[in-house]
């Protein structure tokens, strides 16, 4: 039993939600530099060029890329023979979250509940998902993700009979309602299968995949990019304003379903998508 | 598509001049208001008090910067989502508001608002918040402190880049965009602006 101090957590997390806010990974990198050269319009080229020179900014001055510095998620990949020391787990990862939104002076942009509406002012709480996996590491993977995409996200039931075609109109559907409004080009993440809250958590952890990495299954990457090339015949283009890339990756994740269910998520992100991860 | 150059107040005749398409550079101040500075704003508007700032010929860019490092005017500070402020803008237009600053698709009541009171909706590129921060040269709250983020600031800006996108005699510069760039067999067409806008 390998012993890991949740302080460690803590620190990690802070210095994860700042990185990930200040420098955009390669991954996502690679994937507007690619849309450089896909993209045919040429108000569409400007804003991918505004995009590359924001990020590059924010990397040289280490200041956020986006003013909206997102909720911080948190995914844990907990090894089984690790064993937390040191006090509540959920305690320290909201710690290392308010720890690293204030000293990075990122935007406090979280509530202490829905309707009532009050800004806790440390960014917290953090979305903490905790995977049990093989072995005796601590993966900490962090997301900061923009409210703006989040709130063009969308899951339906559908019934069996809607089959693939149902899947993808309604995929495509939540794509064009979306828009300008969620910061094209997207990472466009797609849960289907399980059951209406998996089928979210699909969608989420899909986004976790560098960007552009296939699905395993050639079936589902071929599926991915026929998503990718329904979306991108949209016009929508960067930032609404029309163009060819509307988005940069279609990531599809899939699981075994009850007989009478089809649940389909859609979750959506932004070209800034801020991610980090680290091995304790 | 026209390059225009604005330094504010902005006037009735100046806005005329704005053809959706167009790339408007705006100098002069812009004030901050999202979410929570509306609802306070058009709250305090029915209870028949002033607004905190002098809406005639105002520019309003709905953003919520991030808290400033020391030596910086201001954070990171592009737009965010305009349409959660529908609600309100059409009271904002009512008050003299001349232009609004965001990112995204606008609702019809809000859509015929421009037309009505002579206004236009500008956005500027969504995620690229350091960048836009650069043509912020002052920046001071001036109403609602406690809400952070959200307070509305009185901001000095340079040039600050926008195209717009709803002029104030109807044109619809998403629809016209997407029209140009969408497939024929794509499975979603761009949405037609109502007609009368």
């Amino acid at each position: 039993m390998r012993e890991i101090h949740v302080d460690q957590v803590a620190e990690t997390v802070a210095r994860l939600v700042q990185e990930a806010n200040f420098k955009l990974e390669d991954d996502v990198v690679g994937a507007i530099n690619r849309a450089m050269n896909l993209e045919e319009a040429p108000v569409g080229q400007a804003i991918l060029l505004q995009i590359q020179d924001n990020y590059t900014l924010a990397g040289t001055e280490r200041v956020p890329m986006c003013q909206d510095t997102g909720v911080a998620l948190v995914f844990l990949e907990l090894g089984q023979e690790v064993h937390l020391t040191g006090g509540d787990l959920t305690d320290a990862i909201n710690r290392g979250v308010a720890k690293g939104y204030t000293e990075g002076y990122l935007r406090m942009s979280m509530l202490n509940d829905p309707i009532k509406r009050v800004n806790t002012k440390n960014n917290t709480p953090a979305m903490v998902y905790i995977d049990v996996v093989p072995g005796d590491q601590l993966k900490v993977k962090v997301d900061c993700k923009g409210g703006g995409s989040e709130n063009m996200s969308q899951l339906k039931m559908l019934p069996p009979s809607a089959g693939w075609e149902g899947a993808k109109r309604f995929i495509v559907e939540a794509v064009a309602n979306a828009g300008p409004n969620a910061c094209p080009p997207l990472i466009v993440g797609v849960g289907i299968g399980g059951n209406f809250d998996k089928s979210a958590l699909l969608a989420k952890k899909s986004l976790l995949r560098h960007v552009g990495d296939p699905n395993p299954d050639p079936e589902w990457e071929a599926r991915e990019q026929e998503l990718l090339a329904e979306i991108n015949k949209l016009g929508v283009g960067p930032m609404g304003l029309g163009g060819t890339v509307t988005a940069l990756a279609v990531h599809v994740e899939v699981m075994g379903c009850h007989i009478t269910a089809l649940p389909v998520a859609v979750n959506i992100e932004c070209h800034s998508h801020r991610h980090k991860e680290a091995v304790l | 598509m026209a390059k225009v150059y604005l330094t504010t107040p902005i006037t009735d005749a100046q806005v005329r001049e704005i053809k959706a398409g167009d790339e408007v550079y705006i100098t002069g101040t812009i004030y901050t208001a999202r979410d929570a500075a509306h609802r306070r704003m058009v709250e305090e508007l029915a209870a028949g008090k002033p607004l905190p700032i002098d809406a005639q010929g105002a520019v309003i860019y709905y953003v919520g910067p991030t808290p400033p490092k020391p030596g910086q005017v201001i954070g990171s500070a592009g737009p965010t989502t305009s349409y959660r402020m529908d609600k309100y803008t059409p009271d904002m237009l009512k008050q003299g508001v001349k232009a609004v600053i965001g990112k995204g698709y606008r609702g019809d009541e809000v859509k015929s608002g421009f037309v009505q009171y002579g206004a236009v909706y500008l956005v500027s590129t969504g995620g690229a918040g350091a960048l836009l921060a650069k043509t912020i040269e002052a920046a001071e709250v001036v109403a609602y402190e406690d809400l952070g983020a959200e307070a509305v600031r009185r901001l000095t800006v340079k040039e600050f880049p926008t195209v717009c996108i709803h002029d104030a005699t109807g044109g619809d510069q998403y629809f016209a965009g997407q029209s140009q760039w969408v497939k024929p067999d794509a499975m979603v067409k761009p949405k037609k602006p109502e007609a009368g806008e």
